[in-house]
């Protein structure tokens, strides 16, 4: 039997604030799916450094409608691409904080080959595709010694700065992405 | 009218979201950021950043696509989900 014009659907897709279950996804990827030996997830989180800076939270922004679009079309590629049964990707928007799960890519396949390629595949182009922009929330230590002529005491503080700033793209991601053509 | 809109740090230099644009003399892309790099020196500065990225009618696009009236146009910094 062959593939006839495999189609990925908006049901496949959810970009929403609110967090998942793991186990609730795989259990719908699962339920009366008999015919798949395989699934394969990936969950993404959010990380509490990222180039030496020390992250405490990050605020996820997106373009309503392209992100839904690409990631539908990413997925119509891959299923052109690789014999995989149900697709599900989750991506969470606003503001996040450190080890919540920010993605989710679930995959299933008759043999395992097929759904761990796929899923890598749709994480890879999501990645350098999708129009999503990380703002990171990152502090920063300053040593500053203030001394006061009167008490001739030199004090010395560790203070903490928070700032926001805004993820640059990695040519790591596109690179990845590359791989795949 | 073409609708523009624009994203993450773009967005915060410019200080806009979204805006309109009269189709008067725009026919490609590279024109509707001409028309907004008249806008003042802020505009001309934020939209030279040549890393940018656009989009007609959320297709990713290059600088010579044709837009037309009613087209939803988006300039946006390179993405960085997952």
């Amino acid at each position: 039997m062959s593939k006839i014009n495999p189609t990925a659907t908006s049901n496949e897709v959810s970009i929403q604030q609110q967090d998942f279950s793991l186990a609730d996804e795989v259990a719908l990827l699962e339920q009366d799916n008999a015919i798949d030996g395989a699934v394969v997830t990936f969950t993404g989180r959010v990380r509490n450094q990222n180039n030496g800076n020390h992250v405490t939270g990050l605020t996820l922004e997106h373009y309503p409608g392209m992100t839904e679009k690409t990631i539908i079309a990413i997925i119509a590629t891959a299923k052109e691409r690789w014999n995989i049964g149900r697709v599900k990707v989750i991506h969470r928007i606003g503001q996040l904080n450190i080890g919540e799960q920010i993605v989710f890519v679930g995959v299933t396949s008759k043999h395992r080959q097929d759904a761990f390629a796929a899923n890598e595949f749709i994480m890879d182009f999501l990645k350098v595709k999708a129009p999503f922009w990380k703002k990171e929330r990152v502090v920063t230590r300053t040593d500053s010694s203030n001394s006061t002529h009167e008490t001739k005491i030199n004090t010395k503080t560790d203070t903490k700065i928070e700032t926001e700033q805004w993820l640059d793209a990695k040519d790591s991601d596109n690179n990845k992405a590359q791989t795949w053509s | 009218m073409i609708k523009v809109v624009f994203f993450a740090a773009l967005r915060e230099q410019l200080q806009c979201s979204e805006l309109s644009l009269p189709t008067d003399n725009i026919k490609t892309i590279n024109d509707v950021k001409n028309q907004l790099i008249n806008k003042g020196e802020q505009w001309q500065s934020a939209l030279a950043n040549t890393s940018l990225l656009a989009a007609v009618n959320h297709d990713m696009v290059d600088s010579n696509t044709a837009v037309k009236s009613g087209d939803e146009v988006a300039f946006f910094p390179p993405v960085t989900g997952g």
